[in-house]
């Protein structure tokens, strides 16, 4: 094994210096690999990038006119004698994980990941590898997520007395993930779905790349409060509590999200139902994803990264923390990692 | 158990006043009366006695889990609730097995006393292997004493008038007092007629509104005349700080009551010898507070016995009590509140004649004045009476139940206030866990800084996400829950009293310490000095 290890965290990213290229990095670069579009991972500015088809045309959407190459999951690709694959992450539609591999030493940088299987996505799958850098944004044991089958039956129920109620409904998540697990798992049977324009955007473009999803209703300034009363409205979190929300009223607004876990971070957003959906691994998801690598050495990146590095020491894990740029320490009101997607989005919306 | 988990958790669901009826009547009737008493019970404060203290159900949770001990404290760092981060973190159980209702449950848990510690330790996993993880939160939150619920008092009163047809007032007086569950029916609790049948019971407190609702905007005597009117239709009186309470004396038993309705008759055996000497029938409203030589004591002196289980001498000598009496409300066995102010006056005043402890039974003097100038002149002496203001009550206004516009009036007095620096950071509770709420503020004494009082209120929510993000980028060091910053921020401290302490660094201690503004115009260097505050003692 070399002496110098394959990566390297630097302030750019993560680096793999045999290569010459970084791993979804946060300043401008030569080469970028990118595990999934979110902008905290995929941001502006990198000469060329690598990422999965799925993600193409997200991507060239929020980016713009950029250098992209695709390739499929398990393709392989050699870039100066680094073997570069990507392998489903589970995240959201096109995420993957970098796997790694130079003179037998392999690393996998599994981006966002979560374990349980959506159905939208392709479904993560563990790669064995030496070294796995993973996140943990909910990577404490208060964190323990329901099957979704179990939470999209709360979510039509409460959909259905709303419509039943002649009230709107209203849904909160994060357009790219999010908006498309919801809408996969609706129950149509009880109206129609409709969407703010930056989430219609980004499913028209995964659209565009051939995937397949339900009937939507993009809202203009024509659609009618009448028309929407019986529907369902996907909204990104920026549109809380504007006056593009409030001209649905009487709607009752539900919010999606790992957070909503907790009580107090529920009340904070003072939601009419939260809904602890997530497309982050819970904790017991994170521990048996990092088990199933088999690796010698795990590095945890943005989320809990100072309890769970200890905690995966104590049970046998050469766990260490790691600094990044994707999103805070110790985030909880709105993950940087999903809000700065926001910024991002509304930019490209206007 | 199951409505009563699903209550607390639609009620958490929604912020609109008139759902948070709907739902509590949904509740009240769907449920059996002994569980709608029990409902009743703990959202009027009337919580089940801690049979297992605290730190037990913690350490058997934790066992329970699996999970290391200090990763089980930084799950409740970051939950910031005991009860919700032991439900969190308890297996999983999402189908709950158990049908018990709510009166089960608290009769099981009343029977605990006489268990052994092994019984209840066993008695408690068991629960939690039958509760779904909402159900175990409440039940937790019943076991730990440390239920509290979004709702007032008033809104779970409406519901129940809707329901029963009876008037809220009614419903408010019977209420209150020293009832629990097994000895109060939802029967008698409805019952037509009045509420006069236990002898302890306590009226409702009638409470002033603020006359100026914030201490930046500044009544002048001008204004007080176009909201309040002629000065002579009304009466003024000091603004005590003490313990307000209500005092009754009923077919030779004595009672004295806290505004946070908790009998504390035990407390103050000073005051037993003159309500023994009252007239049968009898109830009054007036403020406890620590005497000597005829003078009020700062409020951190009665502080000193306030939570005290047992009363002793030192205490007894130390913080000895009188009370100042406001108003009369029970008279002859009649309830007067109908009276005008002025009628209920006079008889409070030959009440406090014909006492033979009339250094203990005080009565509020009535402050002489012709006009609100006058008035407004009187007001700036409140600080050296040891008074918070001035209170206003019209004189023809009846004695109204709780808070409400209109006859009474508080004008408090400006707090004191001085520039500091926030020197440490704790997250809060509840709303807003794992959020940087609490801070611990410094001033400057020579080219150190030196803390001297806590706050956790005061700013907006989006002054709070701003400072929240400061320290958890500008941190020094961490002990346990609370962070060191950065010295930085400055922020405007009120207060209403400073007092010596030698509990204390910085060698005082203030009253209600709140944040008023954060001074971003400040660079840390212009923040008062030690000097400045001690200069405020006025000693």
């Amino acid at each position: 094994m070399a002496n110098k290890p394959l990566i390297e965290f630097t302030d750019n990213g993560i680096y793999c210096a045999q290569g010459k290229f970084y791993v979804d990095p946060w300043k401008p670069v030569d080469d970028a690999v990118i595990t999934h579009a979110h902008s905290d991972h995929a941001r502006w500015g990198n000469k060329r990038y690598l990422a999965h088809h799925l993600s193409r045309e997200v991507l060239l959407y929020r980016l713009g006119d950029i250098s992209l190459q695709t390739i499929a999951y398990g393709e392989k690709i050699i870039k100066n004698g680094v073997e570069i694959s990507l392998y489903p992450a589970g995240h959201v539609i096109g995420s993957a994980q970098v796997r790694l591999e130079y003179k037998g030493e392999v690393w996998v940088i599994s981006g966002d990941y979560k374990t349980e299987d959506d159905g939208v996505c392709a479904p993560f799958e563990p790669v064995k590898c030496h070294h796995f850098i993973s996140e943990c944004t909910f990577g404490m044991p208060v964190f323990q997520w329901k099957p979704q089958q179990q939470l999209f039956d709360d979510v039509n129920n409460w959909w259905r007395g709303n419509a039943e109620n002649n009230i709107a409904t209203v849904l909160v998540g994060y357009s790219l993930g999010k908006a498309q697990r919801i809408l996969q798992n609706l129950d149509l049977s009880i109206g129609n779905v409709y969407t703010h324009g930056v989430i219609e955007n980004t499913n028209e473009a995964l659209r565009r790349n051939g995937v397949i999803l339900n009937e939507t209703h993009r809202i203009t300034p024509e659609t009618s409060k009448d028309e929407v009363r019986k529907g369902l409205i996907l909204a990104p979190p920026s549109s809380v509590g504007t006056p593009w929300m409030r001209r649905f009223q009487p709607y009752s607004f539900g919010y999606c999200s790992g957070w909503m876990a907790l009580r107090g971070a529920k009340r904070r957003r003072a939601a009419d139902r939260g809904f602890v959906l997530s497309d982050h691994a819970d904790w017991n998801g994170l521990i048996s994803a990092i088990d199933a690598t088999g690796c010698e050495k795990v590095y945890l990146t943005h989320g809990y990264t100072a309890p769970f590095a200890r905690y995966l020491s104590e049970i046998g894990f050469d766990a260490h923390e790691v600094h990044t740029l994707f999103g805070d320490d110790e985030a909880s009101n709105a993950p940087p990692a999903e809000g700065e997607e926001l910024v991002a989005e509304l930019g490209a919306a206007i | 158990m199951k409505a009563f988990a699903q209550l607390f958790l639609s009620l958490d669901e929604t912020n609109k006043t008139n759902e948070k009826v709907k739902v509590l009547k949904d509740y009240l009737t769907c449920v059996p009366d002994s569980d709608k008493m029990h409902m009743l019970a703990l959202f009027t404060g009337r919580k089940p006695k801690r049979v297992i203290n605290a730190t037990q159900i913690r350490t058997w949770a934790n066992v329970v889990t699996g999970l290391p001990v200090w990763l089980f404290e930084e799950s409740y760092n970051i939950v910031g609730d005991l009860a919700e981060t032991m439900a969190l973190l308890l297996p999983q159980n999402t189908e709950s097995s158990s049908d018990k209702t709510l009166t089960d449950w608290m009769a099981e848990l009343n029977t605990l006393g006489d268990k052994t510690e092994e019984e209840r330790k066993l008695w408690l996993t068991d629960a939690w292997a039958v509760l779904d993880t909402q159900e175990r939160f409440v039940f937790n939150k019943l076991l730990t004493g440390s239920f509290r619920v979004g709702v007032s008092q008033n809104l779970v009163i409406k519901a129940l008038a809707d329901i029963t047809g009876l008037d809220a007032a009614t419903l408010t007086h019977r209420i209150m007092g020293n009832w629990m569950p097994d000895t109060y029916s939802y029967e008698q609790l409805t019952q037509k007629g009045d509420a006069s049948d236990d002898v302890s019971r306590p009226y409702p407190f009638f409470l002033a509104y603020p006359i100026q609702e914030t201490s930046d905007k500044q009544k002048s005597a001008g204004e007080l005349k176009v909201t309040l009117g002629e000065a002579d239709e009304w009466q003024a009186e000091w603004k005590w700080d003490g313990i307000r309470a209500q005092l009754i004396k009923r077919d030779g038993q004595i009672f004295i009551w806290s505004r946070g309705e908790d009998l504390a008759t035990e407390k103050f055996p000073e005051l037993h010898p003159f309500l023994n000497a009252l007239p049968d029938g009898t109830v009054i409203d007036g403020e406890i507070l620590s005497f000597r030589d005829g003078l009020p004591l700062p409020f951190n002196v009665l502080q000193t016995r306030i939570g005290r289980k047992n009363i002793t001498k030192k205490i007894l000598k130390e913080s000895p009590v009188a009370v100042i009496a406001y108003d009369c409300v029970e008279y002859n066995g009649e309830d007067i509140r109908y009276k005008t102010q002025s009628e209920r006056r006079i008889l409070l005043e030959g009440l406090q004649e014909a006492t033979p402890h009339p250094e203990i039974f005080r009565i509020s003097a009535l402050i002489n004045f012709a006009n609100w100038d006058e008035l407004a002149g009187v007001r700036e002496q409140s600080r050296a009476m040891i008074a918070e203001g001035i209170m206003l009550k019209r004189k023809s206004a009846a004695y109204q139940v709780g808070r409400r516009r209109g006859d009474w009036w508080k004008w408090k007095i400006d707090p004191l206030s001085v520039d500091a620096v926030m020197v440490y950071a704790q997250k809060g509770h509840g709303r807003r866990a794992d959020l940087y709420t609490d801070y611990t503020f410094a001033v400057w004494d020579g080219d150190k800084l030196v803390s001297f009082a806590k706050a956790y209120s005061g700013l907006t929510d989006a002054e709070i996400n701003k400072v929240d993000y400061f320290v958890k980028r500008n941190t020094l060091e961490k002990f346990g829950p609370v962070r060191t910053v950065k010295p930085e921020l400055v922020f405007e401290i009120g207060f209403e009293g400073i007092n010596r302490s030698n509990r204390h660094k910085s060698g005082i201690a203030l009253r209600f310490p709140r944040i008023l503004r954060w001074r971003h115009d400040k660079p840390k260097e212009e923040a008062d000095t030690l000097e400045n505050l001690k200069a405020l003692l006025g000693d």
